[in-house]
């Protein structure tokens, strides 16, 4: 336990795996760090983006056609 | 008020358009005051820090290519945004646009959240595995077809 309401258990062993299983309140995060990871290097991405931005107007278009019957 | 941004250079703004983001962004957590510019290239918007004209980043509606999109994020994160009510939350996808400009992606797992009365704003991370942090737009856009 950590806290009164965060419970932490083990729920699997495979080999040299342990998968860990966590149980805590909706208010509390609790993200693998790898997720975080993974944003912070596409918001890294995300800034090196080429300056000029695509049309999409063509794209949303067609779809406004499909749309319709 | 005045600023420089990275697509257009110097810009006269309105200060409404100033938007608070008191964590920063993942990674980015030193630039805490951005400016929502619409980009002239609909259906986009730049995210423009005020302190750095070169952080400044690509946002889009992700519900334009994927209607069945919520963010999903945990209840601690809208709380930090201090919303009144729920029409004052407005979700946008950080977008990437490599140089094949047909591969564009959104991303969907680090949604960008502003609560558009009281200019706050942070990016969550979504609790739903559905989604990723690269969802190619036109990609997502053909499929909805069907």
């Amino acid at each position: 336990m950590i806290g009164d309401s965060i419970e932490i258990s083990v729920v699997d062993i495979k080999g040299d795996q342990v998968k860990l299983g966590i149980r805590a309140p909706k208010k509390v995060k609790v993200y693998r760090k790898e997720v975080y990871e993974n944003i912070q290097r596409e918001n890294r991405a995300a800034l090196q983006s080429t300056g000029t931005l695509p049309s999409l107007e063509p794209f949303l278009e067609q779809q406004k056609k499909k749309e319709k019957p | 008020m005045k600023i420089v941004t990275k697509a257009y250079g110097p810009l006269d703004i309105d200060e409404r358009q100033v938007i608070q983001f008191p964590y920063g962004l993942i990674g980015f957590e030193q630039f805490k005051v951005f400016a929502l510019l619409d980009a002239s290239q609909q259906p986009f918007y730049w995210l423009q820090s005020l302190d750095v004209p070169d952080i400044a980043f690509v946002l889009i509606n992700p519900l334009l290519f994927r209607p069945d999109y919520t963010p999903d994020v945990a209840e601690e994160d809208l709380e930090d945004l201090q919303l009144d009510q729920p029409d004052d939350l407005l979700v946008f996808s950080i977008v990437t646009i490599p140089e094949n400009q047909n591969r564009m992606t959104a991303n969907l797992q680090g949604p960008v959240l502003i609560n558009r009365k009281k200019k706050i704003g942070r990016q969550s991370i979504s609790l739903n595995p559905n989604w990723r942090v690269k969802h190619v737009i036109l990609e997502e856009l053909a499929a909805l077809k069907d």
